[in-house]
Protein backbone atom coordinates (compact mmCIF):
# COMPACT_ATOMS: atom_id res chain seq x y z
CA UNK A 1 0.00 0.00 0.00
CA UNK A 2 1.70 3.24 -0.72
CA UNK A 3 2.04 5.46 2.21
CA UNK A 4 0.99 8.53 0.61
CA UNK A 5 -2.46 7.11 0.67
CA UNK A 6 -4.58 7.82 3.00
CA UNK A 7 -5.61 5.20 5.01
CA UNK A 8 -9.48 4.39 5.00
CA UNK A 9 -11.63 4.54 8.28
CA UNK A 10 -14.23 2.36 8.64
CA UNK A 11 -17.55 3.32 10.22
CA UNK A 12 -16.89 1.78 13.78
CA UNK A 13 -13.68 4.23 13.86
CA UNK A 14 -14.80 6.57 16.50
CA UNK A 15 -16.16 3.59 18.31
CA UNK A 16 -12.75 1.74 18.02
CA UNK A 17 -11.37 4.82 19.62
CA UNK A 18 -13.89 5.45 22.23
CA UNK A 19 -12.75 1.70 23.29
CA UNK A 20 -9.17 2.39 23.81
CA UNK A 21 -8.55 0.56 20.10
CA UNK A 22 -4.76 0.65 18.79
CA UNK A 23 -5.00 1.13 15.47
CA UNK A 24 -2.89 -0.17 12.70
CA UNK A 25 -2.57 0.16 8.81
CA UNK A 26 -3.89 -3.10 7.37
CA UNK A 27 -4.50 -3.41 3.50
CA UNK A 28 -4.87 0.34 3.50
CA UNK A 29 -7.53 0.02 6.13
CA UNK A 30 -6.57 1.90 9.72
CA UNK A 31 -8.25 -0.94 11.85
CA UNK A 32 -7.96 -2.05 15.55
CA UNK A 33 -4.92 -4.47 16.46
CA UNK A 34 -6.06 -4.49 20.18
CA UNK A 35 -8.04 -3.03 22.39
CA UNK A 36 -6.88 -3.71 26.21
CA UNK A 37 -5.37 -7.26 25.28
CA UNK A 38 -5.00 -9.92 22.68
CA UNK A 39 -4.87 -13.08 24.89
CA UNK A 40 -7.93 -11.24 26.60
CA UNK A 41 -10.20 -10.54 23.54
CA UNK A 42 -8.92 -14.12 22.27
CA UNK A 43 -10.16 -15.99 25.46
CA UNK A 44 -13.23 -13.83 25.62
CA UNK A 45 -14.13 -14.94 21.89
CA UNK A 46 -13.42 -18.94 22.99
CA UNK A 47 -15.68 -18.35 25.79
CA UNK A 48 -18.04 -15.56 25.10
CA UNK A 49 -18.68 -13.82 22.05
CA UNK A 50 -16.43 -11.27 20.42
CA UNK A 51 -17.27 -8.31 17.46
CA UNK A 52 -14.63 -7.45 14.81
CA UNK A 53 -14.88 -4.98 12.00
CA UNK A 54 -13.87 -6.73 8.75
CA UNK A 55 -15.42 -4.33 6.85
CA UNK A 56 -11.71 -4.32 4.84
CA UNK A 57 -12.95 -7.25 3.29
CA UNK A 58 -14.10 -6.52 -0.97
CA UNK A 59 -17.42 -7.89 -0.83
CA UNK A 60 -18.61 -8.33 -4.74
CA UNK A 61 -21.70 -9.40 -6.63
CA UNK A 62 -22.00 -11.11 -9.67
CA UNK A 63 -25.05 -11.47 -11.51
CA UNK A 64 -27.14 -12.40 -14.58
CA UNK A 65 -30.60 -12.95 -15.57
CA UNK A 66 -30.45 -16.49 -13.83
CA UNK A 67 -28.41 -18.30 -11.04
CA UNK A 68 -26.93 -21.23 -13.97
CA UNK A 69 -25.67 -18.48 -16.34
CA UNK A 70 -24.22 -16.71 -13.80
CA UNK A 71 -22.86 -20.03 -11.89
CA UNK A 72 -21.16 -21.57 -14.53
CA UNK A 73 -19.47 -17.92 -15.76
CA UNK A 74 -17.71 -18.16 -12.23
CA UNK A 75 -16.98 -22.11 -12.47
CA UNK A 76 -15.35 -20.73 -15.44
CA UNK A 77 -13.20 -19.13 -13.23
CA UNK A 78 -12.95 -21.03 -9.72
CA UNK A 79 -12.64 -24.62 -8.90
CA UNK A 80 -15.65 -25.26 -6.97
CA UNK A 81 -18.76 -26.55 -7.64
CA UNK A 82 -20.91 -23.66 -7.73
CA UNK A 83 -23.83 -24.74 -9.61
CA UNK A 84 -24.91 -27.17 -7.14
CA UNK A 85 -24.97 -24.63 -4.67
CA UNK A 86 -28.75 -24.43 -3.23
CA UNK A 87 -30.08 -20.73 -2.24
CA UNK A 88 -28.55 -19.53 1.34
CA UNK A 89 -25.37 -22.01 1.14
CA UNK A 90 -21.83 -20.94 0.93
CA UNK A 91 -19.08 -21.87 -0.02
CA UNK A 92 -15.12 -21.86 0.57
CA UNK A 93 -12.69 -21.66 -2.71
CA UNK A 94 -9.54 -20.24 -4.25
CA UNK A 95 -8.80 -17.77 -7.22
CA UNK A 96 -5.83 -19.74 -9.15
CA UNK A 97 -3.53 -18.48 -12.12
CA UNK A 98 -2.42 -20.23 -15.15
CA UNK A 99 -0.11 -22.35 -12.89
CA UNK A 100 -2.38 -23.08 -9.87
CA UNK A 101 -1.00 -20.79 -7.71
CA UNK A 102 -3.43 -19.01 -5.63
CA UNK A 103 -4.50 -15.71 -6.21
CA UNK A 104 -6.57 -15.68 -3.18
CA UNK A 105 -9.21 -17.30 -1.33
CA UNK A 106 -12.47 -16.42 -0.73
CA UNK A 107 -15.98 -17.37 0.34
CA UNK A 108 -18.98 -18.15 -2.16
CA UNK A 109 -23.06 -17.26 -1.43
CA UNK A 110 -26.04 -18.01 -3.00
CA UNK A 111 -28.32 -15.71 -1.92
CA UNK A 112 -31.79 -16.19 -1.04
CA UNK A 113 -34.39 -15.16 -2.12
CA UNK A 114 -34.73 -12.57 0.64
CA UNK A 115 -31.38 -11.21 -0.26
CA UNK A 116 -31.23 -10.68 -3.94
CA UNK A 117 -32.69 -11.99 -7.13
CA UNK A 118 -31.71 -15.51 -8.13
CA UNK A 119 -29.10 -14.48 -11.23
CA UNK A 120 -26.76 -13.07 -7.95
CA UNK A 121 -23.98 -14.85 -6.17
CA UNK A 122 -22.15 -12.92 -3.21
CA UNK A 123 -18.20 -13.52 -3.23
CA UNK A 124 -16.21 -12.19 -0.40
CA UNK A 125 -12.66 -12.10 -0.47
CA UNK A 126 -9.40 -10.56 1.75
CA UNK A 127 -9.15 -6.68 1.87
CA UNK A 128 -5.49 -6.61 0.61
CA UNK A 129 -5.91 -8.00 -2.54
CA UNK A 130 -9.64 -6.91 -3.55
CA UNK A 131 -8.92 -4.64 -6.42
CA UNK A 132 -6.42 -7.54 -7.81
CA UNK A 133 -9.55 -9.63 -7.70
CA UNK A 134 -11.97 -7.71 -8.69
CA UNK A 135 -10.10 -7.17 -12.05
CA UNK A 136 -9.03 -10.58 -12.47
CA UNK A 137 -12.66 -11.65 -12.17
CA UNK A 138 -13.96 -9.73 -14.43
CA UNK A 139 -11.68 -10.13 -16.76
CA UNK A 140 -12.26 -13.88 -17.02
CA UNK A 141 -16.38 -12.98 -16.57
CA UNK A 142 -18.60 -13.48 -19.59
CA UNK A 143 -19.79 -10.35 -21.20
CA UNK A 144 -22.87 -11.06 -19.85
CA UNK A 145 -22.21 -10.85 -16.44
CA UNK A 146 -22.41 -8.24 -14.26
CA UNK A 147 -20.13 -6.92 -11.33
CA UNK A 148 -19.94 -4.66 -8.91
CA UNK A 149 -17.98 -3.93 -5.50
CA UNK A 150 -20.69 -3.46 -2.55
CA UNK A 151 -18.71 0.31 -2.06
CA UNK A 152 -20.85 1.11 0.99
CA UNK A 153 -21.39 -2.09 3.07
CA UNK A 154 -19.69 -2.98 6.36
CA UNK A 155 -18.91 -6.04 7.68
CA UNK A 156 -18.67 -7.05 11.27
CA UNK A 157 -18.04 -10.82 12.65
CA UNK A 158 -19.78 -11.81 15.52
CA UNK A 159 -17.25 -14.77 16.92
CA UNK A 160 -18.08 -17.23 19.73
CA UNK A 161 -20.08 -20.10 21.44
CA UNK A 162 -22.75 -17.15 23.06
CA UNK A 163 -23.09 -15.81 19.55
CA UNK A 164 -26.18 -17.68 18.57
CA UNK A 165 -27.87 -16.91 21.55
CA UNK A 166 -26.76 -13.13 21.63
CA UNK A 167 -28.30 -12.30 17.67
CA UNK A 168 -31.16 -14.82 18.89
CA UNK A 169 -32.68 -11.83 20.93
CA UNK A 170 -33.31 -9.92 17.78
CA UNK A 171 -33.51 -12.42 15.19
CA UNK A 172 -35.52 -15.35 14.23
CA UNK A 173 -32.94 -16.29 11.08
CA UNK A 174 -30.58 -17.76 13.82
CA UNK A 175 -32.20 -21.19 14.34
CA UNK A 176 -32.69 -21.35 10.68
CA UNK A 177 -28.87 -21.16 9.51
CA UNK A 178 -26.42 -23.57 10.33
CA UNK A 179 -22.63 -23.42 8.99
CA UNK A 180 -22.16 -21.88 6.00
CA UNK A 181 -25.17 -20.68 5.35
CA UNK A 182 -26.55 -17.84 4.76
CA UNK A 183 -29.88 -15.36 4.99
CA UNK A 184 -31.09 -11.95 5.14
CA UNK A 185 -32.96 -10.57 8.15
CA UNK A 186 -33.40 -7.25 10.25
CA UNK A 187 -31.89 -6.25 13.90
CA UNK A 188 -33.57 -3.16 15.28
CA UNK A 189 -34.75 -2.66 11.79
CA UNK A 190 -31.55 -2.55 10.11
CA UNK A 191 -31.38 -4.82 6.96
CA UNK A 192 -28.72 -7.39 6.75
CA UNK A 193 -27.45 -10.28 5.31
CA UNK A 194 -26.07 -12.54 8.16
CA UNK A 195 -23.95 -16.42 7.51
CA UNK A 196 -23.24 -18.49 9.98
CA UNK A 197 -19.28 -18.27 9.30
CA UNK A 198 -16.08 -16.92 10.12
CA UNK A 199 -12.13 -17.20 11.07
CA UNK A 200 -12.10 -17.82 14.37
CA UNK A 201 -13.33 -21.75 14.36
CA UNK A 202 -16.21 -20.87 16.60
CA UNK A 203 -19.73 -20.32 16.02
CA UNK A 204 -20.27 -17.26 14.71
CA UNK A 205 -21.56 -14.97 12.36
CA UNK A 206 -20.57 -12.36 9.38
CA UNK A 207 -23.36 -9.77 8.95
CA UNK A 208 -23.23 -7.28 5.85
CA UNK A 209 -24.78 -4.02 5.93
CA UNK A 210 -25.32 -0.56 4.94
CA UNK A 211 -22.19 1.67 5.98
CA UNK A 212 -24.57 4.08 7.67
CA UNK A 213 -26.68 1.48 9.87
CA UNK A 214 -22.94 -0.19 11.22
CA UNK A 215 -22.57 1.96 14.65
CA UNK A 216 -26.26 1.64 15.56
CA UNK A 217 -25.87 -2.32 14.75
CA UNK A 218 -22.35 -2.29 16.72
CA UNK A 219 -23.57 -0.41 19.31
CA UNK A 220 -26.50 -2.80 20.00
CA UNK A 221 -24.58 -5.84 19.67
CA UNK A 222 -21.66 -4.68 22.11
CA UNK A 223 -24.70 -3.53 24.70
CA UNK A 224 -25.45 -7.40 25.11
CA UNK A 225 -23.42 -8.06 28.39
CA UNK A 226 -21.42 -11.64 26.65
CA UNK A 227 -20.49 -9.27 23.55
CA UNK A 228 -16.77 -7.56 24.02
CA UNK A 229 -15.03 -5.92 20.71
CA UNK A 230 -11.63 -8.08 19.74
CA UNK A 231 -8.75 -6.79 17.22
CA UNK A 232 -7.04 -8.24 14.44
CA UNK A 233 -4.64 -9.43 17.12
CA UNK A 234 -6.61 -11.56 18.59
CA UNK A 235 -8.02 -12.74 14.66
CA UNK A 236 -4.73 -13.90 13.62
CA UNK A 237 -4.28 -16.38 16.59
CA UNK A 238 -7.60 -17.08 16.76
CA UNK A 239 -7.83 -18.33 12.80
CA UNK A 240 -4.03 -19.82 13.58
CA UNK A 241 -5.29 -22.04 16.38
CA UNK A 242 -8.26 -23.50 14.01
CA UNK A 243 -5.66 -24.12 11.72
CA UNK A 244 -7.37 -21.89 9.11
CA UNK A 245 -5.08 -20.66 6.47
CA UNK A 246 -3.87 -16.59 5.80
CA UNK A 247 -3.61 -15.42 2.54
CA UNK A 248 0.23 -13.94 1.82
CA UNK A 249 1.41 -15.80 4.61
CA UNK A 250 0.13 -19.43 4.13
CA UNK A 251 -0.59 -19.35 0.80
CA UNK A 252 0.36 -17.01 -2.25
CA UNK A 253 0.69 -17.23 -6.27
CA UNK A 254 3.65 -19.78 -5.61
CA UNK A 255 1.81 -22.32 -3.71
CA UNK A 256 -1.62 -24.42 -4.96
CA UNK A 257 -4.47 -25.76 -3.25
CA UNK A 258 -3.25 -29.27 -2.98
CA UNK A 259 0.26 -28.31 -1.25
CA UNK A 260 -1.65 -26.07 0.95
CA UNK A 261 -3.92 -28.66 2.60
CA UNK A 262 -6.97 -26.90 1.65
CA UNK A 263 -8.32 -29.44 -1.71
CA UNK A 264 -11.47 -29.39 -0.39
CA UNK A 265 -11.46 -25.51 -2.14
CA UNK A 266 -12.11 -27.75 -5.64
CA UNK A 267 -15.50 -29.20 -5.87
CA UNK A 268 -14.93 -32.91 -6.48
CA UNK A 269 -16.49 -33.30 -10.08
CA UNK A 270 -13.85 -30.76 -10.96
CA UNK A 271 -10.98 -32.53 -9.70
CA UNK A 272 -11.94 -35.25 -12.46
CA UNK A 273 -13.53 -32.64 -14.90
CA UNK A 274 -11.47 -28.87 -15.02
CA UNK A 275 -12.80 -26.03 -16.79
CA UNK A 276 -11.44 -23.48 -14.29
CA UNK A 277 -7.89 -21.21 -14.45
CA UNK A 278 -4.96 -22.96 -13.80
CA UNK A 279 -7.08 -26.14 -14.36
CA UNK A 280 -4.09 -28.21 -16.17
CA UNK A 281 -1.60 -27.84 -13.23
CA UNK A 282 -4.23 -28.61 -10.61
CA UNK A 283 -5.14 -31.70 -12.37
CA UNK A 284 -1.65 -32.80 -13.12
CA UNK A 285 -0.96 -32.58 -9.48
CA UNK A 286 -3.87 -34.45 -8.31
CA UNK A 287 -2.48 -37.03 -10.43
CA UNK A 288 1.04 -36.99 -9.51
CA UNK A 289 0.72 -35.83 -5.86
CA UNK A 290 1.82 -32.73 -4.60
CA UNK A 291 5.80 -32.17 -3.95
CA UNK A 292 5.33 -30.40 -0.37
CA UNK A 293 2.35 -29.41 2.24
CA UNK A 294 0.56 -27.02 4.79
CA UNK A 295 1.53 -28.83 8.23
CA UNK A 296 0.49 -28.11 11.57
CA UNK A 297 3.74 -27.58 14.61
CA UNK A 298 3.38 -27.82 18.04
CA UNK A 299 6.22 -26.81 19.60
CA UNK A 300 8.53 -27.57 22.86
CA UNK A 301 8.61 -24.73 25.42
CA UNK A 302 7.37 -21.40 24.90
CA UNK A 303 9.37 -19.57 22.42
CA UNK A 304 7.16 -19.25 19.15
CA UNK A 305 8.13 -20.11 16.17
CA UNK A 306 7.05 -17.68 13.54
CA UNK A 307 6.95 -16.96 9.69
CA UNK A 308 10.38 -17.38 8.44
CA UNK A 309 11.74 -19.65 10.41
CA UNK A 310 13.55 -22.71 8.79
CA UNK A 311 12.44 -26.34 9.66
CA UNK A 312 15.80 -28.85 9.04
CA UNK A 313 16.27 -32.43 9.09
CA UNK A 314 18.43 -34.04 11.52
CA UNK A 315 21.93 -33.24 9.57
CA UNK A 316 20.34 -29.57 9.84
CA UNK A 317 19.41 -29.19 6.34
CA UNK A 318 16.84 -26.86 5.04
CA UNK A 319 13.73 -29.14 4.38
CA UNK A 320 10.85 -26.38 5.10
CA UNK A 321 9.88 -22.80 6.51
CA UNK A 322 7.30 -21.62 9.03
CA UNK A 323 4.20 -19.53 7.19
CA UNK A 324 2.51 -18.32 10.55
CA UNK A 325 3.32 -19.10 14.15
CA UNK A 326 2.21 -18.09 17.66
CA UNK A 327 1.79 -18.43 21.21
CA UNK A 328 -1.37 -20.49 21.73
CA UNK A 329 -3.29 -19.18 24.32
CA UNK A 330 -5.22 -21.66 24.94
CA UNK A 331 -3.00 -24.57 24.74
CA UNK A 332 -0.59 -22.58 26.49
CA UNK A 333 2.33 -23.87 23.37
CA UNK A 334 3.67 -22.56 20.60
CA UNK A 335 1.51 -23.19 17.56
CA UNK A 336 2.93 -22.98 13.69
CA UNK A 337 1.73 -23.66 10.12
CA UNK A 338 4.69 -24.19 7.37
CA UNK A 339 5.30 -26.29 4.64
CA UNK A 340 7.43 -29.66 4.23
CA UNK A 341 8.53 -32.10 1.94
CA UNK A 342 5.05 -34.82 1.71
CA UNK A 343 7.62 -37.49 2.98
CA UNK A 344 8.29 -35.14 5.96
CA UNK A 345 4.58 -34.15 6.45
CA UNK A 346 3.12 -36.91 8.64
CA UNK A 347 1.41 -36.83 11.44
CA UNK A 348 2.90 -37.28 14.56
CA UNK A 349 6.71 -36.92 13.36
CA UNK A 350 9.24 -34.71 14.78
CA UNK A 351 10.47 -31.81 13.31
CA UNK A 352 13.05 -29.15 14.67
CA UNK A 353 12.86 -25.26 13.67
CA UNK A 354 15.62 -22.59 14.46
CA UNK A 355 14.81 -19.31 15.72
CA UNK A 356 17.56 -17.12 16.48
CA UNK A 357 20.55 -19.74 15.87
CA UNK A 358 18.52 -22.15 18.15
CA UNK A 359 16.99 -25.24 17.55
CA UNK A 360 13.61 -26.00 18.67
CA UNK A 361 11.63 -29.22 18.93
CA UNK A 362 7.96 -29.49 17.60
CA UNK A 363 5.88 -32.01 16.37
CA UNK A 364 3.64 -32.28 13.30
CA UNK A 365 -0.04 -32.33 14.75
CA UNK A 366 -3.25 -32.89 12.71
CA UNK A 367 -5.11 -29.70 12.79
CA UNK A 368 -6.71 -27.46 13.72
CA UNK A 369 -4.97 -27.29 16.73
CA UNK A 370 -8.12 -26.34 18.74
CA UNK A 371 -11.15 -27.72 17.92
CA UNK A 372 -13.89 -25.68 16.25
CA UNK A 373 -17.14 -25.53 17.30
CA UNK A 374 -19.10 -24.66 14.08
CA UNK A 375 -22.63 -24.97 14.81
CA UNK A 376 -23.76 -27.92 11.93
CA UNK A 377 -27.46 -28.77 13.16
CA UNK A 378 -30.20 -28.39 11.29
CA UNK B 1 15.92 4.39 38.23
CA UNK B 2 17.15 5.30 34.99
CA UNK B 3 15.99 4.70 31.22
CA UNK B 4 17.66 4.14 28.13
CA UNK B 5 15.54 5.58 24.78
CA UNK B 6 14.96 1.62 23.90
CA UNK B 7 12.55 2.05 26.94
CA UNK B 8 14.49 0.00 28.86
CA UNK B 9 15.32 0.74 32.83
CA UNK B 10 18.38 0.46 35.27
CA UNK B 11 18.07 0.23 38.91
CA UNK B 12 21.24 0.70 40.87
CA UNK B 13 22.18 -0.74 43.95
CA UNK B 14 26.02 -0.86 44.43
CA UNK B 15 27.68 -2.25 41.55
CA UNK B 16 24.71 -3.97 40.13
CA UNK B 17 22.19 -2.66 37.71
CA UNK B 18 18.47 -4.13 37.53
CA UNK B 19 17.37 -4.50 34.21
CA UNK B 20 13.83 -4.79 33.01
CA UNK B 21 11.15 -2.76 30.35
CA UNK B 22 9.37 0.62 31.43
CA UNK B 23 5.55 0.20 31.91
CA UNK B 24 5.45 2.05 28.67
CA UNK B 25 6.91 -0.45 27.04
CA UNK B 26 5.35 -3.36 28.47
CA UNK B 27 2.40 -1.30 27.30
CA UNK B 28 3.49 -1.11 23.76
CA UNK B 29 4.37 -4.75 23.39
CA UNK B 30 1.35 -6.33 24.71
CA UNK B 31 0.90 -9.49 26.11
CA UNK B 32 4.60 -10.98 26.55
CA UNK B 33 3.89 -15.01 26.27
CA UNK B 34 7.85 -15.27 26.12
CA UNK B 35 11.18 -14.15 27.54
CA UNK B 36 14.49 -15.41 26.56
CA UNK B 37 17.12 -14.47 29.15
CA UNK B 38 20.73 -14.29 29.03
CA UNK B 39 22.99 -16.36 30.44
CA UNK B 40 24.18 -16.10 33.95
CA UNK B 41 28.07 -15.22 33.67
CA UNK B 42 28.21 -14.20 30.52
CA UNK B 43 29.74 -10.54 30.00
CA UNK B 44 28.16 -7.89 27.44
CA UNK B 45 28.93 -4.84 26.20
CA UNK B 46 26.81 -1.42 25.98
CA UNK B 47 24.24 -1.95 22.99
CA UNK B 48 24.50 -5.94 22.48
CA UNK B 49 21.43 -8.18 22.05
CA UNK B 50 20.94 -9.52 25.31
CA UNK B 51 17.08 -11.15 25.62
CA UNK B 52 14.31 -11.34 23.97
CA UNK B 53 10.67 -10.49 24.75
CA UNK B 54 7.89 -11.86 22.41
CA UNK B 55 4.88 -10.93 22.53
CA UNK B 56 1.36 -12.71 20.59
CA UNK B 57 2.06 -10.99 17.70
CA UNK B 58 6.29 -10.24 17.29
CA UNK B 59 9.65 -10.62 19.40
CA UNK B 60 11.63 -7.98 20.41
CA UNK B 61 15.44 -7.33 21.33
CA UNK B 62 16.52 -5.89 24.24
CA UNK B 63 19.95 -4.51 24.11
CA UNK B 64 22.66 -3.91 27.11
CA UNK B 65 21.71 -0.52 28.37
CA UNK B 66 25.07 -1.12 30.06
CA UNK B 67 28.15 -2.80 29.92
CA UNK B 68 28.88 -5.86 32.40
CA UNK B 69 28.77 -9.32 33.54
CA UNK B 70 24.94 -11.32 34.13
CA UNK B 71 25.13 -12.10 38.14
CA UNK B 72 20.72 -12.69 38.00
CA UNK B 73 18.34 -13.47 35.49
CA UNK B 74 14.65 -13.88 36.73
CA UNK B 75 13.83 -17.51 36.50
CA UNK B 76 10.15 -16.36 37.43
CA UNK B 77 9.94 -15.53 33.97
CA UNK B 78 10.02 -18.98 32.35
CA UNK B 79 7.08 -19.86 34.28
CA UNK B 80 5.09 -16.44 34.21
CA UNK B 81 6.23 -14.38 31.69
CA UNK B 82 3.15 -12.28 31.59
CA UNK B 83 4.94 -10.77 34.92
CA UNK B 84 6.72 -8.27 32.94
CA UNK B 85 2.89 -7.33 31.58
CA UNK B 86 1.75 -7.15 35.32
CA UNK B 87 4.88 -5.39 37.41
CA UNK B 88 7.10 -4.41 34.78
CA UNK B 89 9.71 -2.22 36.92
CA UNK B 90 9.51 -4.80 39.84
CA UNK B 91 8.66 -8.11 39.81
CA UNK B 92 8.83 -8.40 36.52
CA UNK B 93 12.66 -7.35 36.14
CA UNK B 94 14.42 -9.36 33.80
CA UNK B 95 18.28 -9.65 34.97
CA UNK B 96 20.84 -8.22 37.15
CA UNK B 97 24.51 -7.09 35.55
CA UNK B 98 27.59 -5.98 37.49
CA UNK B 99 28.40 -2.94 36.30
CA UNK B 100 31.81 -2.77 34.08
CA UNK B 101 32.29 1.07 33.34
CA UNK B 102 29.94 3.00 35.76
CA UNK B 103 30.23 6.17 33.74
CA UNK B 104 27.61 4.95 31.46
CA UNK B 105 25.04 5.12 33.59
CA UNK B 106 25.38 9.48 33.04
CA UNK B 107 23.93 8.60 29.42
CA UNK B 108 21.08 7.20 30.63
CA UNK B 109 17.58 9.31 31.54
CA UNK B 110 16.69 10.33 34.46
CA UNK B 111 12.65 9.46 35.15
CA UNK B 112 11.66 13.50 34.32
CA UNK B 113 13.63 12.92 31.08
CA UNK B 114 12.41 9.85 30.49
CA UNK B 115 8.59 10.62 30.65
CA UNK B 116 9.06 14.13 28.68
CA UNK B 117 10.89 11.22 25.78
CA UNK B 118 7.79 8.62 25.69
CA UNK B 119 5.29 12.31 26.07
Amino acid sequence: MNNNQQLIKTSLYDLHIEHGARMVDFAGYELPIQYKSIVAEHNHTREQASLFDVSHMGQIIIKSEDFASTAKALEKIIPANIIDLKQGEMRYSTLLNENGGIIDDLIITRPTNEQATDGTIFIVVNGATKADDFKFIKENLTKEIEISFEKHKSLLALQGPKAASVLSRFSDIVEKLSFMQSDATSIKDIECNISRSGYTGEDGFEISLNDKDALKLAKVLLDEPEVEFAGLGARDSLRLEAGLCLYGHDMNEEIDPISASIIFAIGKQRRIEGGFIGEKKILQILKDGAKQKRVGIIFEGRMPVREGAKLVDEQGNEIGYITSGTFSPILQKPIAMGYLPIKRAKISTEITAIVRNKQVNGEIVKMPFVANNYYRGN
Amino acid sequence: MKYTSEHEYVKIEGDIGTIGISEHAQNQLGDIVFVELPEVGKSFSKGDEIAVIESVKAASELYAPISGIITQINEQLDIDPALVNSSPEDKGWIFKIKLSNASELDELMDEEAYASHIG
